[in-house]
């Protein structure tokens, strides 16, 4: 440390680099290369070919058309044989394929627990044909040939609900069909309506906290910063216990005889949960910048257009908006940002219908163990927030974001 | 002259009610921690301030659970931890990012903030990926390592801009004076930007304190902490106990905001300059 402090001073470039390379290089392996393990698992799945050598060795040279020769049966014979031994293997293999084509898993687990007590026939196509007639398909191969592939793009076309024909052309899935893509419009639009609404409640506050006088305006900034700095899980907690059916609104709107006991309003676990709670989550992150240009630009411009005789409205519209638009911009891309990855409070209060991108992200690893396609599916979703960012970064700058 | 101030009136009305979403959950909450019923709403017993209406047995149920006990401590370890990691490798960034001469600065600032804007369900896959392979499933260190990345960049920001009003004649002085360089670091500028160090740790604290998803993908039973048992109570049944652990996650809050408020206040007035 006293090198690099020393070194501060005679060979400035270098002290300043090794001042900041302990964090790069801590970022970097703690933070960047698992990204970049993600990214990787969204198109190199090494897997099935590292299982099964031989046998994806031998349908590389199959044309796709009728069935592979016999060398292909052999090679899957013998393999699958050897992976009775290894349970493990053979479920992730089997998965792998299943998941090109559903059925397979079937199909292998039950052929390799055959194979190892069945003689051989008089070929290796007649055994395995004897053993599952699905052999005799060459879908069947192909589905093999296709997971065995060390690269593949099938997981980003399954992430934007395209199908690859079997012409070879790319064609988007029948309407009823597509999961994914009317997943991302619905997140790319809850993200707007949240962005909107945080800027429609937050403008004015910032703005109330701006006029007011100094100590009220402090009290009304803490106000703001009290929810800023609660646990999220508290909050979701807190609209779960307002929103819910038996919860405080509800049983208001009751005594009141607004609603009748059994026509309960249903606010939560569907979209309006999701909206109300990202809302709430989101909006000090756009008072704060809001606020911090609002309290730059000096009350006498308003005052100057008021005075050569601009109605008050008009003042606002032609005066004080166009300079807090720095504000709206940063205010507004930061709720943005923040908001197309949402994961915990949609998840908590979204319900089925409420569920964001992010949700998905989350079962296909933990419940479909789908990997690849939950890798595709984050590293969609990494792009668009990474060119959001480097948007943000360009206009506003990251140095100048303020934290609470 | 009347419209103008039925807008006036309508602007305060509309702000009020800003206010009262933001403040809303946080109000409810804490009134219903004491609720004597299982209930999510105010009986009527409450309203009329009945005694008998109001009790401590959510906050006797949470004291008394075992698993909340378990989840704090591991919640600590992991947060200061985390947080001492971060703080050291966060302040000396900062400080070479300050210097004019540090080569690539915006790439670099871009990189190091990065942890902060990524998607948490991105990063907790991503990390959950990797640390397994490395056999970092399922411990503390793991979500130590990864909690520190996380964190770090709060750490960055805060001190930049304690830094960015820092100013530099200070350190000649005492150089001309004849202080080493350690000694320049340590008894005059680690002071003078020891409230944005501070207040950086204690974003950095808040925010391990608070993250449930790495914990969700990385962590096992063993590494459950407030907010991961938090999570399973309101997946699960929830249960009035949760409002009381929310009522100490809150006061918490306040706790943190004054102490990051009274730090920036300091940092400001010792930052004034004097001549």
């Amino acid at each position: 440390m006293k090198r690099i402090l020393n070194l501060s001073a005679t060979a400035p470039r270098l002290g300043a680099l090794a001042l900041v390379l302990p964090l790069l290089a801590f970022v970097t392996v703690s933070f960047v290369v698992p990204l970049g393990t993600l990214l990787g698992k969204s198109a190199y799945q090494p897997e099935v070919a590292r299982v099964l050598p031989r046998t994806i060795a031998e349908l590389r040279d199959w044309s796709g058309e009728g069935l592979p020769s016999e060398d292909a049966y052999a090679a899957m014979a013998r393999e699958l044989t050897a992976l009775t031994e290894n349970r493990p293997e053979l479920a992730r293999v089997a998965g792998a394929v299943n998941r090109v084509q559903s059925g397979m898993r079937g199909v292998l687990n039950r052929t390799a627990r055959r194979l190892a007590r069945a003689g051989q026939a008089d070929s290796w196509r007649a055994t395995l044909a004897g053993i599952d007639s699905d052999w005799e398909e060459p879908a069947t191969w192909l589905a093999i040939r296709e997971a065995g592939a060390r690269f593949t793009l099938r997981h980003y076309l399954h992430a934007l609900d395209l199908e690859q024909r079997s012409d070879g052309g790319i064609a988007s899935k029948a309407a009823d069909e597509r999961v994914y893509t009317p997943l991302m419009w619905r997140t790319l639009l809850v993200s707007l309506g949240v962005t909107l609404l945080c800027l429609v409640i937050g403008y004015p506050i910032a703005y109330m906290i701006t006029e007011a006088p100094p100590a009220r305006g402090r009290i009304l900034l803490l106000l703001v910063l009290v929810p800023f700095w609660t646990s999220l899980l508290v909050r979701t907690t807190a609209w779960i216990v307002l929103l819910q059916r038996q919860g405080v609104i509800n049983g208001f709107l009751v005594s009141l005889g607004l609603v009748p006991d059994d026509g309960r309003l249903q606010m939560i676990y569907n979209m309006t949960g999701t909206f109300v709670a990202m809302t709430h989550v989101l909006l000090p992150f756009m008072v704060l910048p809001l606020y911090s240009v609002m309290r730059s630009i000096p009350r006498s411009h308003m005052a100057a257009a008021v005075s050569l005789g601009a109605a008050p409205l008009q003042a606002f519209r032609r005066v004080y908006l166009p300079q807090t638009l720095p504000g709206i911009g940063a205010g507004s891309l930061l709720v943005f940002i923040l908001a197309i990855g949402y994961y915990i409070t949609p998840a908590l209060v979204g319900g089925r219908t409420g569920e964001l991108i992010s949700s998905q992200i989350a079962y296909h690893v933990q419940t479909s163990l789908n990997w690849g396609l939950a890798a595709a599916l984050s590293s969609i979703l990494l792009v668009a927030v990474t060119a959001l960012y480097l948007v943000y970064s360009r206009a506003i700058g990251i140095e100048r974001m303020r934290l609470g | 002259m009347v419209g103008r101030r039925m807008g006036r009136y309508g602007f305060n009305a509309f702000c009020v009610a800003g206010f009262i979403f933001l403040l809303a959950p946080i109000l409810v909450i804490v009134p219903l921690s004491f609720n004597a019923e299982p209930y999510f709403t105010f009986t009527e017993g409450m309203l009329r301030l009945d005694p008998e209406a109001w009790s401590l047995r959510w906050y006797e149920s949470i004291a008394e659970d075992e698993a909340w006990r378990r989840a704090l401590v591991n919640s600590l370890i992991i947060g200061v931890a985390a947080t001492v990691l971060a703080t050291t490798l966060g302040t000396l960034a900062a400080l070479g990012l300050a210097s004019p001469s540090m080569p690539g600065r915006t790439l670099v600032t871009a990189v190091l903030i990065s942890p902060m804007i990524t998607p948490i369900i991105i990063v907790a896959v991503g990390v959950f990926f990797f640390y397994s392979g490395l056999g970092l499933g399922q411990t503390h260190a793991g979500l130590i390592l990864a909690h520190a990345a996380l964190g770090a960049p709060f750490v960055v920001i805060t001190v930049t801009a304690t830094l960015a009003g820092f100013d530099r004649t200070v350190l000649r002085a005492a150089a001309s004076l004849g202080a080493g360089p350690m000694r320049r670091f340590f008894r005059i500028q680690l002071p003078l930007i020891s409230p944005g160090v501070f207040s950086g740790g204690l974003f950095a604290f808040a925010a391990s304190f608070d993250e449930v998803v790495v914990v969700l993908f990385l962590g096992g039973l063993e590494q459950r902490t407030i907010p991961r048992q938090m999570w399973a109570g309101i997946r699960e049944q929830i249960s009035p106990a949760i409002l009381a652990l929310a009522v100490f996650l809150i006061a918490f809050a306040v706790v943190v905001l004054l102490t990051v408020e009274w730090l920036r206040n300091r940092s400001a007035s010792a930052q004034r300059p004097v001549h």
